[in-house]
């Protein structure tokens, strides 16, 4: 998936991937992330 | 010994009280706000809340009382609500109360005439709480004589904003009304949270005591780490509930105070329980955590979607008394504290390495000289439904790849690991309370009968649900097998 240039919302989990760990690989990869959040669903 | 000599942990017990309450359901956090927006979700609630007998005997249930081990779990088929085999209300590490014995519990604990019960309940409240062993006569005094139905509409009617108290059935028995007109922080929502947390902890140490044979006057502080908050609009959480326990548990010469942690209070209390007793500041300390009834029915869209009873029905309370060593009772290692740093990281990863590599290393230990590792707890029939997964194997998964990774284990032999010294999941989503301890009873058992030699708690909180912080945290503490 090429993410560059695109926008991205980072929605991460607290017992799985965090939203940062999910917002850096996008980074990464040339996007713009728009928001970045970690739940707990428990 | 000196007086300067440190003094070894340990745990010398663990008590759970657990209390069904299906009326209380639609006052959870999620169903109430869904109910204020859609009052026809409250119908499609009650229609699938379970009899009070379907929550006893519900294996993870069963598992919780000690009545057997969660490994047995792996045996049974699922799902488990559809098994119907008889369960005791009590059992080896606690007991299961109906809605009518919680109700009237939430009146004994009422110190400012907040709960009302109408007459006729009270009196089938009495009856049933009077066989209760760990019901006093002056317990009963406290119920009073309650109020006509006509009272109690009257309350839910009057100036100050008030909630009804409901059975399954639907059947009104009580109110509960707000400690002030406009304060947020004694709304009625608010004050049953806190009052079902007061009295679900205290009946834990209550029964803790009872059957350690422990003087209630000889606890010296307790520490209350659930994630309830008391206080006012001044001090919005900044109150202490310990006391209010101990005072309920009959521990008259003990002060406390609250350790606040999300959900992992409870393992951050028992460090400094331990850190108490090892430098003698206190004897005897207990750990206590009430319930966390904003968590009633949290995931009941799923449970509605999948045509199950809406299993989040059950509200916990737990007590553990941290002692000086009696050569039995297993240790508490504070030499063994891993802890979730602010530089480590918010990755899974990060947090396992803080939470049980770096604590292993220290001692010498490899990932296999630990027999179980408790991490979180929460029963996966009652989180799959509505998509969120299987929480415990999610961690277990996570704990055996960093095993694969430092090449403890062969990559091949990480689902081998997780059953071996993981646990499928049995708690109910009660926050704090399902993060580790709900394995403590099994632990102490094993580890005081020999089949096990370290047990490993970890918990892990969500800071950043309050908004202040990105932050993830953690705390771990190992027990071991006391062999002087």
């Amino acid at each position: 998936m090429n993410l560059k240039g695109k926008k991205v919302i980072a929605l991460g989990e607290r017992d799985g991937v965090q939203g940062g760990a999910l917002a850096a690989c996008a980074r990464g990869a040339g996007a713009e992330v728009v928001l970045e959040k970690t739940y707990c669903f428990v | 010994m000196t007086e300067t000599t440190l003094a070894p942990p340990v745990i010398r017990g663990v008590r759970f009280f657990l209390a069904h309450a299906p009326g209380l359901v639609c006052h959870g956090s999620k169903p109430s706000r869904d109910i204020a927006r859609e009052p026809a979700v409250a119908a499609r609630i009650q229609a699938a809340l379970r009899p009070f007998e379907a929550a006893r005997d519900y294996p993870p249930t069963q598992v919780f009382l000690g009545a057997f081990h969660p490994d047995r779990l792996h045996d049974l088929p699922r799902p488990w609500f559809r098994l119907d085999k008889p369960g005791e209300r009590r059992g080896p590490h606690g007991e299961i109360a109906p809605e009518e014995e919680l109700y009237g519990l939430l009146k004994i604990a009422d110190a400012f005439d907040l709960v009302s019960l109408e007459r006729g309940f009270v009196a089938q409240a009495r009856a049933a709480l009077s066989d209760h062993p760990l019901v006093t006569p002056a317990d009963l005094a406290r119920l009073g004589d309650g109020l006509a139905d006509g009272e109690i509409a009257a309350r839910l009617a009057g100036t100050l904003p008030a909630l009804p108290l409901t059975l399954r059935s639907g059947r009104r028995v009580g109110a509960i009304v707000a400690g002030h007109e406009v304060d947020g922080t004694l709304s009625a929502d608010v004050l049953l949270e806190n009052l079902a947390t007061k009295a679900t902890a205290a009946m834990a140490l209550r029964g803790l005591l009872a059957v350690e044979g422990i003087e209630a006057a000889s606890i010296d502080y307790v520490l209350n780490s659930g994630e309830e908050a008391v206080g006012d609009r001044y001090q919005r959480g900044g109150g202490n509930l310990a006391k209010a326990v101990a005072a309920e548990a009959g521990c008259a010469r003990a002060t406390g105070v609250d350790v606040k942690g999300f959900c992992c209070g409870p393992v951050h209390a028992l460090a400094l329980a331990g850190g108490l007793v090892a430098s003698r500041v206190f004897e005897r300390v207990a750990v206590v955590a009430g319930c966390s009834l904003a968590k009633l029915g949290m995931k009941y869209q799923g449970h509605l979607l999948h045509q199950q009873p809406v299993l989040e029905d059950v509200l916990v309370g737990a007590a553990i008394i941290v002692a000086a060593d009696d050569g039995r009772s297993p240790r508490l290692r504070l030499d063994a504290l891993g802890r979730h740093t602010v530089s480590a990281g918010s990755s899974q990863k990060a947090i396992l390495e803080a939470l049980v590599v770096e604590p292993l290393e220290r001692l010498g230990l490899k990932f296999a000289d630990v027999d179980k590792y408790a991490t979180e707890l929460q029963n996966p029939e009652l989180t799959e439904p509505s998509g969120s997964g299987n929480v415990p194997l999610l961690n277990y998964r996570g704990i055996a790849g960093l095993a694969a990774l430092r090449k403890e284990i062969a990559p091949a032999d990480v689902d081998g690991f997780v059953r071996r010294h993981g646990l499928p999941g049995f708690s109910p989503t009660q926050g704090h309370i399902a993060s580790a301890i709900p394995f403590l009873g099994h632990a102490l058992d094993g580890l005081r009968e020999g089949t096990l030699r370290r047990v490993l708690l970890l918990a892990k909180g969500s800071l950043f649900l309050g908004r202040m912080t990105q932050m993830a945290d953690g705390l771990s503490v190992l027990l071991e097998r006391n062999d002087s």
